[in-house]
Order: C-alpha cells, then sequence, then structure tokens
C-alpha cells in the first residue's frame, strides 16, 4: 500500500477523501507547499467548478511546477477527479486556459441529445462499465457513482477510455473514467459514492 | 442508466435538526452530524442541508457547521441558507459542498446566479423556489425568507429564468404541502420539468414510498425530496431516521412495463 497525498489548492472536497483513508486505516496526507509533494507515492488532484477557475487556483497555489515534476518526470500515480480529471486534459470547451496535458484528450460539453429526457448538468446515480479489467475497479460488483457535471473528457486515444457511461435519449456513451499509464482520471465523485467510491479509492491506494 | 435521486432534505433551525409543517411548528428532530452519519450507513442518494434561520434573521452560512457535515457525508450534499454572495458560494464549494442553493437571493439579485455560475460552475448552483397558493384566487406564487414575504413572481416562468442565468438545478418546493404527507405537486412538476431542461428537484409532501414511486414513474430522471418521510415513522410521527434500502431504490427506479413499451 501506498501513502495517498491529496493536492489542496483550495478546490474540491479534500477532508472526505482523508476521511475516508481514515476509516479504511490507510495512510494519506495533504499536500498544500511544493516540498510536501516531492515526498509523495500516490496523488490525488480533486476539483470542482469551472474549468478556468480551477486552472487558476491550481496555477495559483503554487503547487503546479512540483506536481508536474512529479507526475511527469518522477511518473508517479496520480487519480484526477471530476474537474481535476478534466484538467489533466490539453483544453476545455468551458474554458480558455490550458490544461495541464498530462493526458491525451480534450474536454467537451456532454450533449446528451433530446433536452427534457436527459437535462444537464448531468447530475446523479449512474450505472459505469468499466472498458476493461483494470485495477481501479478491482473487485467492485455492478459499479454506479455519482456525477455532477456538464463536461467530460474525451481521449483522443481509445485505449485510455477505462469506463464509460451511458446517458441521453439516444442511449450515448461518455468517458466516465480514464488510464493513460500512471494516470487515472474519474469523471465521478467516489469520495460521495458510499461503498463504491470507497472501493475504488482503496484500490487506487494498493494496486 | 441514470438514476433517480432520493433526496432528504433536513432543516436546521437553532443549531439542531427540525421538521416544519407548512413552514411552521419546528420540531425537533436531532443533531444534524449524528443524522449525516446515519444516513451514511443507508448510503443516501444525496442530501440536502436548508439553514432555516440564517436568511430569515440576515445571517452569513455557518461555515463551521457546513465544513464539518461537507466532511462526515459520503454522499453528495447540497446546502442553501444566508448565501447571497459569490463569495459564499466560492467558500462553501471550498469547504466541500458540492452544491450550493439560494432562494430569497435568487429572487432579490438574480444576476447573482449567472456570476455564481461562471466562478463555481452551473452543475453546483441550485435554486430553490418555494411555492405557495396566494390571493383570492390561490394562484402559485414564489414566496422568500421562510414564506413570509410574496414576490409576485410566477413560478414557471420564474424557473425558466434561472436556467438562463445559469443555474444547474430547481428545487421545487411546496409550502402548502410542507410536512403534509399528503402527495406531491405533480401539476406543477409537470409545467416545470416541461418549462426547464436542468435537472429538478421536488420537494414538499411525500408521505410515502409510493409518492415517491409515482412522481419517478412518471419522470425518471427527476430529483425526489423529502423532510418528514425519512424522519418520521408511524401516524404518531415519532422520529426515527429511515431510508429505502439499496433493492428497494432499484425497483422504484426500475420503470413500469407500460412506460418501457411508450419510451
Amino acid at each position: 500500500m501506498s501513502r495517498v497525498t491529496l493536492v489542496d489548492y483550495g478546490l474540491g472536497n479534500i477532508r472526505a477523501f482523508v476521511h475516508i483513508y481514515e476509516r479504511l486505516n490507510l495512510p494519506a496526507t495533504v499536500a498544500t507547499t511544493p516540498e510536501q509533494l516531492k515526498e509523495a507515492e500516490r496523488i490525488i488532484l480533486p476539483g470542482v467548478g469551472a474549468f478556468d477557475w480551477a486552472m487558476t487556483r491550481l496555477n495559483g497555489s503554487g503547487l503546479r511546477d512540483a506536481l508536474d515534476e512529479v507526475v511527469q518526470r518522477r511518473l508517479v500515480p496520480v487519480l484526477g477527479v471530476c474537474v481535476g480529471m478534466q484538467m489533466m486534459a490539453h483544453r476545455s470547451e468551458e474554458g480558455k486556459l490550458p490544461g495541464l496535458g498530462w493526458i491525451d484528450a480534450d474536454v467537451m460539453r456532454l450533449n446528451p441529445g433530446q433536452t427534457g429526457h436527459a437535462p444537464l448538468p448531468h447530475m446523479g446515480w449512474n450505472d459505469v462499465q468499466p472498458a476493461a479489467f483494470d485495477s481501479l475497479f478491482r473487485g467492485i460488483e455492478a459499479p454506479r457513482y455519482y456525477f455532477l457535471h456538464s463536461y467530460c473528457v474525451a481521449p483522443r486515444q481509445r485505449g485510455d477510455v477505462l469506463a464509460t457511461a451511458r446517458y441521453g435519449a439516444d442511449f450515448s456513451d461518455f468517458t466516465a473514467a480514464v488510464r493513460s499509464g500512471h494516470v487515472f482520471g474519474t469523471q465521478f465523485h467516489p469520495e460521495k459514492s458510499h461503498q463504491w467510491g470507497i472501493d475504488l479509492l482503496r484500490n487506487f491506494a494498493e494496486f | 442508466m441514470l438514476r433517480p435521486r432520493i433526496i432528504p432534505c433536513l432543516l436546521i433551525h437553532n443549531g439542531g435538526l427540525v421538521k416544519t409543517v407548512q413552514f411552521e411548528a419546528p420540531k425537533y428532530v436531532g443533531d444534524p452530524l449524528n443524522a449525516v452519519r446515519i444516513f451514511n450507513e443507508k448510503e443516501v442518494d444525496e442530501l440536502m442541508v436548508v439553514d432555516i434561520d440564517a436568511s430569515r434573521s440576515g445571517r452569513p452560512p455557518n461555515e463551521t457547521l457546513i465544513a464539518q457535515l461537507a466532511a462526515e457525508c459520503r454522499m453528495p450534499l447540497c446546502y442553501g441558507g444566508g448565501v447571497n454572495t459569490v463569495e459564499q458560494f466560492e467558500r462553501l464549494i471550498a469547504l466541500g459542498v458540492e452544491k450550493v442553493a439560494v432562494s430569497s437571493a435568487a429572487v432579490d439579485e438574480p444576476e447573482l446566479i449567472t456570476r455564481a455560475a461562471l466562478r463555481v460552475g452551473s452543475q453546483s448552483v441550485v435554486v430553490v423556489i418555494d411555492v405557495k397558493a396566494t390571493g383570492m384566487l390561490h394562484r402559485a406564487e414564489v414566496v422568500t425568507l421562510n414564506a413570509t414575504r410574496g414576490s409576485g413572481l410566477e413560478p414557471v416562468a420564474f424557473a425558466r429564468k434561472m436556467q438562463d442565468l445559469g443555474a444547474g438545478e430547481i428545487v421545487l418546493n411546496s409550502v402548502d404541502r410542507d410536512g403534509q404527507m399528503q402527495g406531491y405537486d405533480l401539476e406543477l412538476v409537470g409545467r416545470v420539468r416541461q418549462a426547464v431542461s436542468v435537472p429538478l428537484t421536488v420537494l414538499g409532501g411525500a408521505g410515502s414510498l409510493d409518492d415517491i414511486r409515482g412522481l419517478v414513474q412518471r419522470y425518471p430522471v427527476i430529483g425526489a425530496a423529502a423532510g418528514s418521510l425519512f424522519v418520521f415513522k408511524g401516524k404518531y410521527r415519532a422520529v426515527l431516521i429511515n431510508y429505502p434500502g439499496r433493492a428497494e431504490r432499484d425497483a422504484l427506479a426500475r420503470p413500469s412495463a407500460a412506460q418501457a413499451a411508450s419510451s
């Protein structure tokens, strides 16, 4: 098992992640300075809010360079959550600022077809289909997670799609989770998804 | 498949949890953090917490309590009460709340919705519309400050306006049905559902799981919120936190045969 480090740049529910790891008796720490990131073994990058606002907060946090260093040079496994995952892409239709570029993907507005049948934002518990056997979803039966978003990550490489979810009148799939090597992301909120989320967070710490 | 959201709505008054009837006669039902822990165990879909003193007394949100609630919640949390600035939206989101609800502030200063959405994203901006039948014709009117003040606004048009300004969710709350446990106002729900394309949550009147079933069978993608139903048990309204189990919820969400054939 590895120590999980939560990136605290003022956004996202850091305490909820820490609570879950405390209950699991797994070590978790919160990083607010670059020094605290240096020894990280696993990193979680949470996020909520509009894309540009989240990028602005991260860029202004003083953590950006250290994060790039540990993720892109030291290849420390990282899990981006919700907007935290979206920030790992190149860019977003929601904003103008460039993303982190850790995954070869763009962020697009969800297009669930007919309104009324499929309101936006996509809000609530949705079934998730893991695309392949993966350590992140190991042992999780009938996975379902809480989503709260209007934008989704569209990987340019099909192989980076780790899980999909289905939403909308035409039952179109969108990317619910990505994996590109050591870089993971979930569009849903594992920290707010009861046992399904707790199991996923344990898997991330233990794989 | 996206499931309907079944949402306990908890009211905070004088630091404790209460349940009202038609927005009056608050009855103490317990401690907020303790209630959250029980709802965690019951794996509730989502939780809504409203401080019913804050706006009324012109007081800002109690951030200490909200931070504790947000950290304790293993499900998404929507907080409402006393919010009237963009900075408060930001701070509450930073404290770990997923969604922030406004009611009177949306009536008094509609542009707040747009500014908040640009900052924290539409998905986290919720407008609660308290509706009460008023006047000689008992027309539905948007009311604020715990239904002590009228607005002259018609709820369907107001819901549409809030969506257009950037709200990501509308919570339609019936004052007249609050605590009555006699069922939702499905007629008004239908008109609002037609008018908006953002998620809609209905509050006020649910008295049984049949009421919830009736709502979600008709509108498969909807939030079904309730206060009394999830904190009282039996006809003497004994305080007992309850919530349908996983299998029961799955059954509620399953479309009926007639609906499956028509969709």
